[in-house]
C-alpha cells in the first residue's frame, strides 16, 4: 500500500489532496479482491494507469495555466513587451556568444577520432613553438612510438596559371604523403597521395580543394589526369578533397606532396607544421615525455644545432591563436555581465508585478487554490515569458553573428563559421530554462509562501525583507554595468593609443600590389632585375604616379623576415640579439612610402652585383651598433656578405602598429646572389598616387602583363586599408564590448528607475502624511533621490572593485593603457552617477507633485 | 446553453458513462466504478486514475456536481464524496445520447447495425 501511496506522487500535489484518498481506499478493495496470481498483474495494470494519467492531468493543469497566463500577459502588455525584450537580449548575448566559443574553442575537430590528434613543435629557450626542421622530424618520427602516424607539412603560394584566364595566387600546402591517412579524411574524388609520389624527383601530382575543383574545372568529375600549372610547374591532378576539409587552414587551396630531400641535413632550418595521431592507450603526457626524451638524446648527439632542444606537445583542437582565446573569454565575460544584469532586473519586474497581484492570488488562494498551485501558475508565467524572450534571442543572435564572427580567427581547420546549430540551440534553451528559473521561480515561491488571507486585507504592503531584496538586486546591476562600462573605456583608450602610434611611414595614397615571381624561372638575380625595371619604368611614367619601388615585403604584411648582423667579422647568427627585419628595395620605395633618408643615399640601380656590397641602416640600428659614430661607411655583416652602410633612414614599424619590431635593414634588390633567399627577393609593389587608385589599377595590371604574361598580380589594395586592418580587430572587440555595456548601463538604469518608481508608489500615502503635518514637495522629492543616490554608493564601491580585477586580466589587450587608469574609472563612475539620477528624476518628480489630500485618500 | 453543450461533443466514453451512472442516483467515485462495469457488462472497467482525473475535468465544466449533503443511508464512509449530475450534465448527456442514435439510425440505414432491439 505504501508503495501505491508513493505511486499517487506522480499526480499534482492538489490532485492528491483532493482524490488520493479515494484512489487509494479503490486500489486496497481491488487487491482484496484479487487472488494470488492476478494480484501481480494488479500492480502492473497500477502502474501504468497511474503514470498515463499523472501525465495527462499535468498536461490539464499546464493547458489551464497557459491560457491562464496568456490572458494575465495580455492584460499588461506593457510589462509583457518589457519582460521579453529583457530575456530576449540575455539569452541573445550569451546564444551568440556561445556560439562563437563553440566555434572557436569547443565543437570536436572535423576529423575522426580527431582527439587524439595533436600538434607538435621543436622548443627551444625563449621559443617555446618553433616549427620543426626536415632532419628533427625524420629522426623524431623514426624513434617514436607514442604515435600510430605523424605527418608534417609546410603552408605554400603559387601562381596558378590557365590558359584564356588571368594568372592567380594561390594558397595550399605541401605535405607529406601520410597526412592525410594521419587526419583520417580520403579525396571524395581520386586517391590520396601514395608513398611514391612523395619521393624526391617524383613527377607533380597535386590534389585540389573543392572549391578550387569548381571554380577550375566548373566541378567536372572527370577532373583527375588533368594538369594544373603552379609555378610554372604541370602538376597532374589526383584527387579533389570534399568541401568540409579546411587544413591547415581554410585558406588552403591545393595539396602537393611535400618530396622532402634526404638530403637536407640542417637542424637548425625549421619549417615543418607536424601533426601526429596518438595511439590508443597513449595519452598526451607520455607522448610529451617520449619527444622531450628524444629531443634530449638529439641534443647530446648534434649540440651544435639541436641545444638545449625539447619538444612542446598540444591537441590539434587546442592550436587556437592565444589572442582569439583570450578574446571568446573576455566575450563571455561580457555576455555572463549582462545576463547577471537580465536575471536582476527581471526578477525585480517580477517582484513589483506579483505585489500588485497579490489581492488577485489571495482570491484565489481563498476560493480554493493550494500554494503549489498558485506558485506552478506563476512559474508558468514566467516559462512564457522566458521561452518567447529566448525565441527571439535565439533570432537576435542570428542576427548579429555576421558581426561576431569576425572575432573567430581564420586559421581554425574548420571549413565552416559559427552558426547557429542544434549544439548551440540546446545551449541557448539550457540557458533560457535557468535564466526564467533564476528570475521566475524565487518571486513564485515568495508569493506563494504568502498567499494567505493577509494579502484581501485592505492596503497591505510588501515588507522590508523584500524591499532589501530588490535593492540587492539594483546593487547587482549596477556593478555588473560598471564592469562592463570600464572595461568599454579601456578598450577605447586602447584603441585610441594604438590609432595615435606613428608607423613610421606614410600610407595614404599608396598603392601596394604583390607580384611573385616563382622559381626557377626567376632564380638568376638579373632575370629579376628586368622585370623590376620593366614594369617600374612604365608604372612611374604613368599619369597620376609620383613615385613606385619595390620591397621584399611591405611592413605589416611580412611582419617577420629576420636575420642576425654581425661586426667586425665574427660569424653572423650567433649573436641572436643582433637580428634585424631584413628587405630587399628598388630605388623609390622609400619615396613612395615617405621614409625620410636622414643621411646618405638611397639605394641605386648602380648597386650591382659587381659593385661594392651596400646597405641603408634604419636610425635605431645605427644608434644601437655605432652609438656617437658618423654610421655612414661603418661596415657589418649580414646574409652571407659584408656590407657598407650607405644611408640611414627613419624606423619603421615593421610588426604592426602595436609591437616595437627590430631594427630594419635594407639592401639592393641587384646584390642578392643568384638562386638564394627566394623569400627574400622584392615582389611587393608600392606606388604613391596623386589620383584614386582606380585610375591606374588597370593600367599597372596591364603592365605586368607586358612584362610577363604568366605573372599574377595579387593583394591589391591601398596601404592606408593594411594600415586600417591593424585595428580592425580592436574595433570589433570594442563594437561588441560597448554595446554589451551600453545594454547593460541601460538595464541598471530602468531597474533603478523601477525600484525608486515603485517605492514611490508605495510609499504616496506616507508621503502624504508627511506634507500634511508640514514637509515642502522638495523635501519629499530629496527623499527619493536619496534613496537613489545611496543605492549607486553602495554599487559603486564593489564595482569599482571588481572592475579592476577585470580590467587587470584584460591586461593583454589595452596596450599599456593602466588597467586603474584614473580617466575611465572616474568617467565611469560618472556615468553610473548620472545614470542613478536620470532613473531617479522621474520618481522624485512624481513625489514632488503629490497633492496630500489625494495621497491620503488613495486607498479609501 | 445550446453551444456550450455543442462545445463539449462528442464526448469521451469515460465521460459519458459517468453521466449515465450519476443520472438517476448521487454516488461516489467506487460506485461509479461498479455501475459502468456492470451495465456493460464488464466491457468497460474504468480504472481510479482515469475516473478521478475525468470527476475533475467534469466538475470544472460543470457536468457534475460535488455532493455536501450525503445519502444518510447505506454504509457510508467519510472518505466517500458524492457526485450528483448537474442541469446542464443532463443535456450534455442527452445531447450526445442523440448523437450516437443518429450515428446508429445512419448505420442502420446502409445495413451496418441490427435491426430493432
Amino acid at each position: 500500500m505504501r508503495f501505491y501511496r508513493a505511486l499517487l506522487h506522480l499526480y499534482p500535489a492538489s490532485f492528491r489532496a483532493e482524490y488520493g484518498a479515494e484512489m487509494e481506499a479503490i486500489f486496497a478493495r481491488r487487491r482484496r479482491d484479487a487472488s494470488g496470481a492476478s494480484a501481480g498483474w494488479l500492480w502492473v495494470q497500477a502502474f501504468g494507469e497511474v503514470a498515463v494519467n499523472a501525465a495527462a492531468v499535468h498536461a490539464d493543469i499546464l493547458r489551464q495555466d497557459l491560457r491562464y497566463g496568456w490572458r494575465a500577459l495580455r492584460r499588461t502588455p506593457s510589462f509583457t513587451l518589457t519582460a521579453v525584450a529583457i530575456v530576449a537580449i540575455g539569452i541573445g548575448a550569451n546564444t551568440a556568444a556561445f556560439s562563437i566559443t563553440d566555434f572557436v574553442l569547443l565543437r570536436p575537430l572535423p576529423f575522426p577520432g580527431g582527439d587524439r590528434l595533436v600538434k607538435m613543435w621543436e622548443r627551444t629557450p625563449g621559443y617555446p613553438r618553433l616549427e620543426m626542421s626536415p632532419e628533427n622530424y625524420r629522426d623524431w618520427k623514426r624513434l617514436s612510438s607514442s604515435f600510430s602516424s605523424m605527418a608534417a607539412l609546410w603552408t605554400i603560394a603559387s601562381n596558378l596559371s590557365t590558359p584564356g584566364a588571368d594568372p592567380e595566387r594561390v594558397t595550399g600546402a605541401a605535405v607529406t604523403w601520410d597526412l592525410f591517412p594521419t587526419l583520417g579524411v580520403t579525396p571524395r574524388i581520386g586517391r590520396g597521395f601514395s608513398e611514391a609520389d612523395d619521393r624526391e624527383g617524383a613527377a607533380g601530382t597535386v590534389i585540389l580543394s573543392d572549391a578550387l575543383w569548381r571554380s577550375l574545372f566548373g566541378a567536372q568529375p572527370d577532373v583527375l589526369g588533368r594538369t594544373v600549372t603552379l609555378d610554372d610547374e604541370r602538376y597532374q591532378v589526383i584527387g579533389v578533397m570534399p568541401p568540409d576539409f579546411a587544413f591547415p587552414s581554410r585558406q588552403a587551396e591545393f595539396w602537393r606532396p611535400l618530396q622532402l630531400s634526404p638530403d637536407e641535413k640542417d637542424r637548425t632550418n625549421t619549417y615543418l607544421t607536424v601533426v601526429g595521431r596518438l595511439k590508443p592507450a597513449v595519452t598526451l603526457g607520455d607522448a610529451s615525455a617520449e619527444m622531450n626524451g628524444i629531443a634530449g638524446r638529439l641534443a647530446a648527439q648534434f649540440p651544435d644545432q639541436d641545444k638545449q632542444l625539447g619538444a612542446t606537445i598540444i591537441p590539434l583542437r587546442d592550436d587556437v591563436p592565444r589572442q582569439s582565446r583570450f578574446l571568446v573569454l573576455v566575450l563571455n565575460g561580457a555576455a555572463g555581465c549582462v545576463l547577471l544584469i537580465v536575471c536582476a532586473n527581471l526578477a525585480n519586474l517580477l517582484l513589483t508585478r506579483a505585489l500588485g497581484r497579490r489581492r488577485e492570488i489571495a482570491v484565489r488562494a481563498a476560493i480554493g487554490a493550494g500554494r503549489d498551485r498558485i506558485v506552478r501558475q506563476l512559474a508558468t508565467e514566467s516559462a512564457m515569458l522566458g521561452i518567447a524572450g529566448g525565441a527571439i534571442g535565439v533570432a537576435l543572435a542570428y542576427l548579429t553573428l555576421p558581426v561576431l564572427t569576425t572575432l573567430a580567427p581564420v586559421s581554425l581547420p574548420t571549413a565552416g563559421s559559427p552558426g547557429v546549430d542544434a549544439r548551440v540551440l540546446a545551449a541557448a534553451a539550457v540557458l533560457t530554462v535557468c535564466t526564467a528559473f533564476a528570475f521566475g521561480v524565487a518571486p513564485a515561491l515568495r508569493l506563494g509562501r504568502n498567499a494567505d488571507s493577509a494579502g484581501l486585507r485592505e492596503g497591505a504592503r510588501g515588507g522590508a525583507r523584500r524591499e532589501r531584496l530588490r535593492s540587492i538586486l539594483v546593487v547587482a546591476e549596477l556593478i555588473a554595468s560598471i564592469v562592463l562600462l570600464v572595461g568599454t573605456g579601456l578598450l577605447i583608450q586602447a584603441l585610441w593609443a594604438v590609432s595615435r602610434v606613428d608607423p613610421g611611414f606614410q600610407s595614404e595614397h599608396v598603392l601596394t600590389a604583390r607580384t611573385t615571381l616563382p622559381w626557377p624561372k626567376y632564380a638568376p638575380t638579373e632575370k629579376r632585375a628586368e622585370f623590376y625595371k620593366a614594369v617600374l619604368g612604365r608604372v612611374r611614367a604613368l599619369p597620376g604616379v609620383t613615385s613606385a619601388g619595390y620591397i621584399s615585403g611591405l611592413p605589416f604584411v611580412v611582419r617577420g623576415a629576420l636575420w642576425s648582423i654581425s661586426l667586425h667579422g665574427q660569424p653572423e647568427g650567433l649573436a641572436d640579439s643582433r637580428s634585424v627585419s631584413l628587405r630587399y628595395v628598388t630605388p623609390g620605395f622609400f619615396t613612395s612610402l615617405g621614409i625620410p633618408i636622414i643621411r646618405g643615399r638611397d639605394v641605386s640601380d648602380a648597386d650591382g652585383p659587381k659593385s661594392p656590397f651596400v646597405a641603408v641602416v634604419s636610425e635605431s640600428l645605427a644608434k644601437r651598433e655605432w652609438p656617437g659614430q658618423d654610421p655612414i661607411g661603418q661596415r657589418f655583416t649580414v646574409a652571407f656578405f659584408e656590407r657598407t652602410i650607405v644611408g640611414v633612414v627613419r624606423d619603421v614599424r615593421m610588426r604592426g602598429l602595436e609591437a616595437e619590431g627590430e631594427p630594419q635593414v635594407y639592401m639592393p634588390y641587384r646584390q642578392i646572389p643568384d638562386g638564394y633567399m627566394s623569400t627574400y627577393a622584392p615582389k611587393d609593389l608600392a606606388m604613391k598616387l596623386s589620383v584614386p587608385p582606380g585610375q591606374v589599377v588597370s593600367a599597372v595590371r596591364q603592365i605586368v602583363k607586358d612584362a610577363d604574361p604568366s605573372e599574377p598580380v595579387s593583394d591589391i589594395r591601398m596601404l592606408s586599408d593594411i594600415v586600417a586592418q591593424e585595428t580592425a580587430p580592436r574595433e570589433g572587440q570594442l563594437r561588441v564590448l560597448g554595446a554589451f555595456a551600453f545594454i547593460a548601463a541601460l538595464l541598471a538604469a530602468v531597474g533603478i528607475h523601477g525600484l525608486l518608481a515603485f517605492g514611490v508608489s508605495q510609499r504616496v500615502q506616507e508621503f502624504g502624511v508627511r506634507m500634511a503635518v508640514g514637509a515642502q514637495p522638495s523635501q519629499v522629492a530629496g527623499l527619493v533621490l536619496r534613496q537613489g543616490v545611496r543605492l549607486a554608493l553602495i554599487g559603486v564601491v564593489p564595482g569599482v572593485v571588481f572592475a579592476y580585477l577585470a580590467a587587470r586580466s584584460l591586461a593583454a589587450l589595452l596596450a599599456g593603457i593602466s588597467p586603474a587608469d584614473p580617466l575611465t574609472f572616474s568617467a565611469v563612475v560618472g556615468l553610473v552617477a548620472l545614470m542613478t539620477v536620470a532613473g531617479s528624476l522621474l520618481p522624485a518628480w512624481r513625489a514632488l507633485r503629490l497633492n496630500p489630500l489625494t495621497a491620503l485618500r488613495v486607498e479609501i | 446553453m445550446n453551444s456550450e453543450i455543442q462545445s463539449l461533443l462528442p464526448l469521451q466514453p469515460a465521460t459519458f458513462h459517468i453521466l449515465v451512472a450519476v443520472a438517476d442516483d448521487d454516488r461516489h467515485g467506487y460506485a461509479i466504478m461498479q455501475d459502468v462495469a456492470e451495465r456493460t457488462n464488464g466491457a468497460l472497467k474504468l480504472s481510479a486514475g482515469t475516473l478521478y482525473r475525468s470527476i475533475q475535468r467534469m466538475l470544472e465544466q460543470g457536468l457534475i456536481s460535488e455532493v455536501r449533503q450525503r445519502p444518510a443511508s447505506h454504509n457510508d464512509d467519510e472518505r466517500r464524496r458524492y457526485y450528483r449530475i448537474t442541469t446542464l450534465g443532463t443535456a450534455v448527456a442527452r445531447a450526445e445520447a442523440r448523437r450516437l442514435a443518429d450515428m446508429v439510425k445512419l448505420a442502420r440505414a446502409r445495413g451496418l447495425a441490427p435491426e430493432g432491439r
